[in-house]
């Protein structure tokens, strides 16, 4: 196996070109679990980490954050979790706190596991990700295009992922995530809501129900419509309900080592409406204040 | 040629690309205080500090640590063999039965006050819950952090 460690952002693509069978890798938190089992054995393995830039993030001219794919979840969580809480809050639940200082969206992106848990928020606040390719320049790739099936994403084999764009939250977000323990829970079930009152509408995602995570989008039109979008009043208990099993509706599980699809469906309405009950009573506090 | 420092001490090895830092550290260097438990990220065992950062080296790809400084369970005490507090704290409060995961439980506990996630007990459980302790050791570990970083904030 050929460790391949460019210094430059150019010589990763240039590497990654010359072979597209070479996995790249950040933290490893991922990546390694399958080399110490060898359960996969890649011809060279591309190490990202020297990089710099993908360590960094920045406000860009029109408003949006460009996050490098090589932040790790730690640093989003304690520099970004004012902006963005919602990835913030999935970052926390990431593996334990030593995966935290290594794993990166980035890394999550490229595994596209339906269970990762960036992926939902990135859905619920329609983050872009950005792939460069040394060939064809740079290609801005919406999340919600981005998943195609299990562990299959929207890159092409030359590509590698240079950074994930989002706008700061504009209003309350929250991630919730069914687990059997504190740390290292690969989520048994996961939900996203990002409210966006500006444009009286909200994300909502699922994560890990479906062989992709996915907008819960009967959902989000039924939030559009139906409700009181001024802030002033209480969510109607059957509007809570009816948005909970819309949200369990989008998702498409299956019974596997982690839980059934008939409790998947049933945990996906509960978190639907916990998370939409927290969002909405900050959205009416803000309003009211 | 892979070139960094363990506990203040240069190496420089020639490492396989699918090394783990934990089998270097261990194969390679000798140092057995940390401990493989899972090799997968699960059980925390082998939780070192790569550039003050707690890490597990099970999922840290050795060839990744080029130029950076690695801390592990040897370099905690002083020098004259003297105690850090954390392992003081540690017998102090009977925070261990076998053994095997106390160095993996130091490191991370050492982070878990050095990030300040120290504020109450739940805190401290939520940012230790990365380490695993089979023989339920809990209390006393929880018990041996609240003593080193000092009381529960109101």
């Amino acid at each position: 196996m050929d460790f391949l460690r460019p210094a430059t952002w150019a010589e990763a693509l240039a590497a990654k070109a010359a072979d597209p069978t070479a996995v790249p890798i950040q933290g490893g938190t991922d990546v390694m679990v399958e080399i110490n089992f060898d359960v996969r054995r890649p011809p060279a393995l591309l190490d990202l980490t020297a990089i710099g830039e993908l360590g960094d993030w920045e406000l860009t001219a029109d408003g949006l954050l460009r996050v490098g794919a090589g932040v790790p979840y730690a640093r989003i969580i304690t520099e970004l979790g004012d902006r963005l809480p919602g990835l913030a809050q999935a970052s926390r639940t990431v593996g334990s706190p030593q995966i935290r200082n290594r794993g990166t969206v980035g890394g999550n992106l490229g595994a596209a596991s339906p269970a990762g848990d960036a992926h939902p928020p990135l859905l619920a606040c329609d983050a872009v990700i950005e792939a460069e390719s040394a060939a064809r320049g740079t290609r801005m790739i919406p999340a919600t295009g981005f998943y195609l099936g299990v562990k299959r994403n929207a890159l092409e084999p030359d590509e590698l992922i240079r950074a994930v764009h989002l706008r700061p939250a504009t209003g309350p977000q929250y991630f919730s995530k069914v687990g059997t323990r504190n740390a290292m829970v690969i989520a048994v079930c996961s939900f996203a809501l990002a409210l966006h009152p500006g444009e009286r509408r909200l994300g909502a995602a699922v994560g890990s129900a479906a062989p992709t995570p996915l907008r819960a989008r009967a959902a989000e039109e039924f939030a559009a419509r139906e409700f009181d979008w001024s802030g002033a009043t209480a969510l109607d208990p059957a509007l809570l309900a009816r948005f909970g099993e819309l949200a369990a509706e989008a998702a498409s599980p299956i019974d596997d080592v982690r839980g059934t699809a008939a409790y998947r469906r049933h945990a996906i309405a509960v978190l639907a409406r916990r998370t939409l009950t927290w969002a909405w009573n900050d959205y009416r506090g803000k309003a009211a204040a | 040629m892979t070139a960094f420092e363990v506990n203040g001490r240069k190496v420089d090895l020639e490492v396989d690309p699918r090394e783990s830092l934990l089998a270097v550290l261990q194969d390679r260097l000798h140092l057995y205080g940390t401990k493989k438990g899972c090799d997968h990220g699960q059980c925390g065992a082998c939780t070192v500090h790569l550039d003050g950062r707690r890490v597990v080296s099970c999922l840290t790809l050795a060839s990744q640590v080029e130029g950076r400084e690695v801390r592990t369970i040897e370099g905690v005490a002083g020098e004259d063999g003297t105690l850090h507090p954390l392992q003081r704290a540690f017998i102090d409060n009977d925070a261990m039965q076998c053994g095997y995961c106390t160095p993996g439980q130091i490191m991370s506990g050492l982070a878990c006050i050095a990030e300040g996630h120290t504020g109450d007990d739940d805190e401290i459980r939520e940012y230790m819950s990365g380490n695993l302790c089979r023989c339920g050791a809990y209390v006393g570990i929880v018990a041996a952090i609240r003593q080193v970083a000092g009381p529960a904030e109101a």
